[in-house]
């Protein structure tokens, strides 16, 4: 008895000690990420750990905006903007859609969603060209542009709200069809009330997708090099180190605490929605 | 009440007998009005008082035919050759004076000739439309039924036609900012569309997939394709093995504050993958931070060089897996671990009882439970590592540049090429499109025989 006690706690032991060590090596580049925001570094490369002076002017330069190429206050209205209208645009979008294909039924149902799945496999690239084409010939190569790119891809984005109406009771829809409600009470008065999870959820991707997109923001942002005013955070942060020769030394350590400002809210608002990304993945992964 | 639910039940169905309707039947028996909506639409609707269907349908077919007189024929008219004036040219016109005439701009010439096949097969749909609706209205008059009102057929898109309230809007924009873009980029794979035609291009057929299948750009499309293959093997095998271990690691008994281990992982895979792939491109510089570390620890005595643009292939490739892994393992990790506290726990227990160690248990139990409901979601994210854009592209670029490659690194995914092909020097925007539809059919091909395999696995 005692020698299974004292092999447990050996396992136990171990099991921990190898979670910490795991855990070190999943932090550790994060909080030098940190740690070099606070940097006092203007020769651009940060390759100490635990930096000489604490200081804060990254930040400070950051809002500041001296140089006047990086006009990160425009950057954060210009996001906030973008993604508070798609957000709002997208989960419209999305959640009509998944109900429509999760509880309504038509003869384009089926056709639709393999359709949907073909589409799906083609890669995001090939379509940039053109999507920088349509917006051209529209005068659209702005931010009402890049919302509509964003907006646009939500009519495809059902998957993980589609299963979870598959999960509401279909007896509900049936017991109040009864009652003489037509389909669109059903769906105002019932299923969207009881939706507020995967609303909020689908909300907040669709919020934190702006934040993060450097690449269709660049394509239909990136030819007004002269008006970076005009930029997303993301965008503009990778300006901040690749388009501007030179600008990568200079302005690294202000980059990376543009990164982190952008970064703490996402990942508080991922770490907050963690249980509803994974009930999305593995409710979408049963059903095949 | 009863007869509201009865209505319901039977209205969303067209009986058998309206189905059997042919189309020369409507035509040869039905009365003028209705023979006269078979070439103006909504007319049958309007004698009978269904207005706004009947007036959608009359001014959105003068609408299209409107369009197609003064824009739509000349629209399909310059596709056939993508515009006839190729090059730069000088021409005096009537009071004498030279003119130049720019080449015609092929690009907006097929866009707005693809937009004009678009709105054909819209309106070709809204015809079928059109006759199925007359058609009903001839099958209520012969079955002497009533005819719905306007009040009534307004109310059914609330209710048994919903669905088209609901799906309109999206449908548009899946139309135009995905379907048209990506029947767009197929037909470009069909030009000569690159830097030396890049306004004027004409139709070449299958040149470009010559080029890239047999021609000057096999020599890198090959390799490439194996490379991303067995990065998306790999990748995929990586980061679920280590985030099931991982996972069972937080799972298993006497291991406390679960929840905030958990959360340590997940936050890695919570911050923004711009950032933290650009910061792991700059920590695993030749002068970066984990180069220091490991100097002053006295492990190596020179710098390694793991994704620079003069390191070594090998180790470049070894690198991005690594970083993949540290990034895909805690999605892994959240997936898997849902999954574990889902299984059933008295078969575990019963083999624990039998005399089966815990490495027993995950291999004959555990392991092949999570890997039964994580199939599926494993071959989306195989597909999602073969177009896995973000990692190479932010972490290496594709370097090292491999000297036999054109246009391509020993790091870069097919995806990643076709972006250089397209925003790179070379400017080959035709053999990009080619390369999307390889890859369309790479991913297709794959996620078909997968499903296969998986239902067979399911019924078996």
């Amino acid at each position: 008895m005692k020698s299974y006690k004292t092999q447990r706690r050996v396992s136990l032991t171990l099991r921990y000690i190898l979670l910490a060590l795991l855990a070190i090596v999943w932090i550790f580049p994060i909080m030098w990420i940190i740690l070099a925001s606070l940097t006092q570094n203007n020769t651009g490369f940060v390759s100490t750990i635990i930096p000489k002076t604490f200081t804060f002017e990254n930040y400070t330069q950051l809002f500041q905006n001296k140089s006047g190429s990086f006009p990160f206050v425009s950057w954060i209205i210009n996001t906030f903007f973008v993604a508070v209208v798609s957000a709002v645009l997208s989960t419209f979008i999305t959640i009509i859609m998944s109900y429509t294909l999760s509880r309504l039924r038509f003869a384009f149902r089926k056709p639709f969603l393999q359709i949907a799945l073909v589409l799906g496999m083609f890669p995001g690239f090939m379509s940039m060209i053109a999507l920088y084409y349509i917006l051209k010939a529209i005068n659209m190569l702005n931010l009402g542009g890049l919302i509509l790119v964003y907006v646009g891809g939500a009519g495809l984005g059902f998957y993980i709200a589609k299963g979870f109406f598959d999960t509401i009771p279909r007896s509900i829809d049936e017991a109040a069809t009864i009652d003489g409600a037509n389909k669109w009470q059903v769906f105002t008065h019932i299923t969207l009330p009881l939706s507020r999870p995967i609303i909020v959820y689908t909300a907040l991707m669709a919020f934190i997708a702006p934040w993060t997109d450097f690449i269709f923001s660049g394509i239909i942002l990136g030819n007004n090099q002269a008006h970076p005013e005009t930029f997303t955070i993301a965008y503009g942060l990778y300006s901040m180190v690749h388009s501007q020769k030179g600008a990568a030394t200079a302005f690294f350590t202000q980059f990376i605490a543009g990164c982190v400002i952008i970064a703490i809210p996402i990942t508080i608002l991922f770490v907050i929605m963690q249980k509803f990304y994974v009930n999305g993945i593995t409710a979408g992964a049963d059903k095949g | 009440m009863t007869k509201k639910k009865k209505r319901k039940l039977t209205e969303s169905t067209v009986s058998p007998e309206e189905k059997a309707i042919k189309v020369s039947e409507v035509f040869s028996k039905g009365d003028t009005t209705t023979k006269l909506t078979f070439f103006v639409m909504g007319l049958n609707q309007i004698k009978n008082k269904q207005w706004v269907k009947g007036l959608t349908l009359l001014i959105l077919e003068i609408a299209f035919i409107g369009w197609l007189l003064f824009s739509g024929i000349s629209a399909f008219s310059l596709l056939s050759s993508l515009g006839p004036n190729k090059v730069k040219r000088t021409i005096t016109d009537a009071s004498g004076f030279p003119q130049t005439l720019q080449p015609d701009n092929s690009v907006l010439i097929l866009l707005w000739g693809l937009i004009a096949c678009l709105v054909v097969v819209l309106f070709i749909l809204l015809y079928w439309f059109n006759y199925r609706s007359n058609k009903h209205l001839y099958f209520l008059k012969r079955e002497g039924k009533a005819i719905p009102t306007n009040r009534e057929e307004l109310a059914s898109l609330l209710d048994t036609k919903l669905y088209a309230t609901l799906m309109a809007i999206p449908l548009i924009g899946v139309l135009a900012f995905t379907v048209l873009p990506t029947v767009y980029m197929i037909s470009m794979a069909f030009t000569n569309y690159d830097r030396l035609h890049a306004v004027a291009f004409s139709w070449t057929g299958f040149q470009a997939f010559g080029n890239v299948l047999t021609g000057d750009l096999a020599g890198t499309f090959f390799p490439v394709l194996g490379w991303t293959l067995v990065w998306a093997i790999v990748a995929t095998a990586t980061t679920f093995l280590g985030g099931v271990l991982l996972a069972i690691l937080i799972e298993s008994t006497g291991i406390k504050f679960k929840g905030f281990w958990r959360t340590i992982f997940v936050i890695v895979f919570a911050v923004p993958q711009f950032v933290t792939l650009l910061m792991m491109a700059q920590f695993l510089d030749q002068q970066g931070a984990l180069n220091g570390i490991l100097m002053n620890l006295h492990l190596i005595s020179h710098p390694i060089n793991f994704i620079g643009a003069a390191s070594d292939p090998m180790v470049a490739r070894i690198t991005v897996i690594f970083v993949n892994m540290w990034i895909g393992i805690p999605v892994s990790m959240l997936v898997s671990t849902a999954i574990i506290q889902n299984l059933p726990q008295d078969q575990i227990e019963a083999a624990r009882i039998d005399g089966a160690n815990t490495f027993n248990i995950f291999r004959s139990i555990t392991f092949p439970q999570i890997l039964f409901v994580m199939t599926p979601a494993l071959i989306q994210q195989f597909i999602g590592n073969i177009n896995n854009f973000n990692v190479i592209y932010l972490l290496t670029g594709g370097w090292p540049m491999n000297p036999n490659y054109q246009g391509a690194g020993s790091t870069d995914l097919l995806v990643t090429w076709l972006y250089n092909l397209v925003f790179g020097q070379t400017q080959r925007y035709n053999a990009a499109a080619v390369l999307g539809i390889l890859i369309f059919i790479v991913n297709a091909s794959i996620s078909l025989v997968a499903y296969r395999r998986t239902n067979a696995f399911k019924e078996g």
